[in-house]
């Protein structure tokens, strides 16, 4: 099996999102972990730009061959950009999850809350044990 | 489902094996006094011969489609059915099915499907048509709370001349969701909502238009699809007669962004009431939000043609609370019904089914209109229902045509009570000619 990779730059939640903080803004997805357990991704549902959501809360789903899985942010914050392309190419959350996946950008309304996000070495061991329980 | 008898034997083994020494052990979570104490009053038991006398009597009090001339529409219609649906959609294969959650052994029943979908997109000119719902008015309301979800918005614009049941419907779904319907009137003078009549808002989810109306009157689809598309709201368009289809323009070429209905005319009976069809097609950029099954086409490895559900993972039984729609089932055998209907009539046939309907109600209705003290109410055009306006009360009308065996229309007091004089008459391929001049006589005798 291939290794999953966790950039040291993104911040992740325990639902298997991750958050880049560019300039104030947020670039949100969801981790390699999470792509290659949901399988082939054949569409995603985002929100619109300009929609409000709270830390945890559900901001849109993304299908897979298997199930729709909800899609929960990271911070609290408004979306300014979502990722167009994902409408015809659901398929770039599989090939590129960090990169070319990703969904929502948003402007941070309060960014303490990133401080009760995991870093990537955190996640890896939080990873590590849900691949133990899966077993 | 089976019933499955047991002996006293059998019975005092199962409480054994749970534990129970008596069967009111057995109940004991039932409080006390919500127990029966005394044995239930039910009549003695009847032998086979007895009970079968019993229920033939009883049949024989219903008056059957076969037995009068039925001149009532308004949302059920009296077709005549070719032999060859009861004889195929009896066969074990689709009778006893229930969800072909298995591909693998249900294939004929997922195609048969399939061709229904296909059939029923081919007929309203839309892209997709789902394996459809329970019936005409549940279709509707389902497409109401899609238009929410596509729209976020929360009114609903819908024409007073939609199927008044209907509308009680879409009420009972929305009512404790917060969504405002607003009605729109019908012309007095035509019986067609006029376009310029219809005012939807930034906030209106949908308009609902009927087409032809609760009245027959057909509807100018595309004015008011250009009215709802303005301002963003969506175009739901209900079809209560499908046969109409087979010479009206389908609604998918005139604006509208899903199409409901119900599909008991093709080929479903009577049946004093159900099971009926409910018909739901919309465009595909919209397939994500539409409600209840799919069935797709797909390939297998080695590119064989099979049939599957799809889009199932949106379905409840999967996801729960969180399910496009509490819909997860469908009326399968009605709607295969329909599929072996629209395939033994094809294009041709059809388009003559509904020129008959059309010049049948045209003819009765410019006799009826030549009889003094009955007129047409309104001006519009209509497929193969009118509304007649009665100088004599209308009960009495009726009562009449009830005694020569006619079942003669249905008053519309009760729906629409600015119509007290006036009452609703359905004419399809199914009467006969005698049956339309006993008609006029009755009129003319009165």
């Amino acid at each position: 099996m291939r290794m999953a990779t966790y950039p040291e730059d993104c911040l992740y939640t325990r639902e298997h999102e991750w958050i880049r903080v560019e300039d104030d803004v947020g670039v949100i997805g969801i981790t390699d972990y999470a792509q290659e357990a949901l399988g082939d991704i054949v569409y995603v549902e985002l929100p619109s730009v300009g929609d409000h959501f709270s830390q945890g809360e559900p901001f849109g789903n993304v299908e897979s061959v298997k199930a729709v899985s909800e899609l929960y942010m990271p911070v609290s914050g408004e979306v300014v950009e979502i990722n167009e392309d994902l409408a015809e190419s659901p398929q770039l959350v599989n090939e590129d999850p960090y990169g070319d996946g990703w969904m929502v950008k948003i402007t941070l309304s309060d960014p303490t809350e990133l401080e009760t996000l995991m870093s990537a070495s955190e996640y890896e061991e939080y990873v590590k044990e849900e691949r133990q329980k899966e077993k | 489902m089976r019933y499955i008898p047991n002996s006293p034997q059998e019975r005092a083994e199962m409480l054994r094996e749970i534990g129970c020494a008596t069967i009111e052990e057995l109940f004991r979570s039932i409080p006390e006094k919500f127990r029966l104490r005394e044995p239930l009053r039910l009549p003695a038991a009847r032998s086979e011969a007895e009970l079968l006398a019993f229920f033939r009597e009883l049949a024989a009090r219903n008056a059957a489609a076969t037995e009068y001339a039925v001149f009532l529409g308004a949302g059920a219609y009296h077709h005549f059915i070719p032999s060859v649906v009861e004889v195929l959609i009896s066969r074990a294969e689709f009778f006893t099915v229930y969800t072909p959650y298995q591909p693998e052994i249900a294939q004929g029943t997922l195609q048969a499907l399939f061709e229904y979908q296909t059939l029923i997109c081919q007929l309203t000119g839309m892209e997709v048509a789902n394996a459809s719902l329970y019936d005409g008015s549940t279709a509707l309301a389902e497409a109401v709370l899609m238009a929410e979800r596509l729209t976020h918005r929360r009114e609903i614009l819908m024409a007073r001349s939609v199927h008044p049941e209907y509308r009680e419907v879409v009420r009972t779904y929305t009512r404790t969701l917060g969504l405002n319907v607003r009605l729109m009137e019908y012309d007095p003078e035509t019986g067609s909502l006029q376009a310029r009549t219809v005012t939807p808002s930034a906030e209106t989810a949908a308009v609902i238009v009927q087409s032809p109306n609760f009245f027959g009157v057909i509807e100018d689809l595309e004015a008011i699809a250009a009215r709802a598309h303005e301002v963003g709201a969506l175009f739901i368009v209900v079809i209560t007669e499908p046969i109409s289809l087979g010479l009206l323009r389908p609604p998918g070429e005139l604006g509208a962004d899903i199409v409901v209905g119900e599909g008991q005319s093709f080929g479903i009976p009577l049946s004093f009431g159900g099971p009926s069809l409910g018909i739901f097609a919309t465009r595909e950029r919209f397939v994500r939000q539409m409600p209840g099954r799919i069935v797709g086409q797909a390939f297998d490895a080695q590119g064989r043609r099979g049939f599957v559900m799809t889009l199932a993972t949106r379905e409840q039984y999967i996801r729960r609370e969180r399910a496009t729609s509490n819909i997860c089932t469908s009326q399968e055998l009605c709607a295969i019904m329909a599929a072996i209907y629209l395939s033994t009539m094809g294009p041709r046939g059809l388009r003559d089914v509904a020129e008959q309907n059309a010049q049948k109600a045209a003819y009765l209705a410019r006799e009826i209109a030549r009889q003094s003290g009955f007129r047409l109410r309104f001006s519009g055009s209509h497929f193969n229902e009118f509304v007649v306006h009665s100088e004599h009360p209308v009960a009495l009308v009726l009562e009449r045509l009830r005694e020569r065996k006619i079942l003669g229309g249905l008053p519309l007091e009760r729906y629409y009570p600015e119509l007290r004089e006036c009452f609703l008459v359905c004419v399809t391929e199914a009467i006969p000619r005698s049956a339309i001049e006993t008609y006029v006589r009755v009129l003319d005798e009165l």
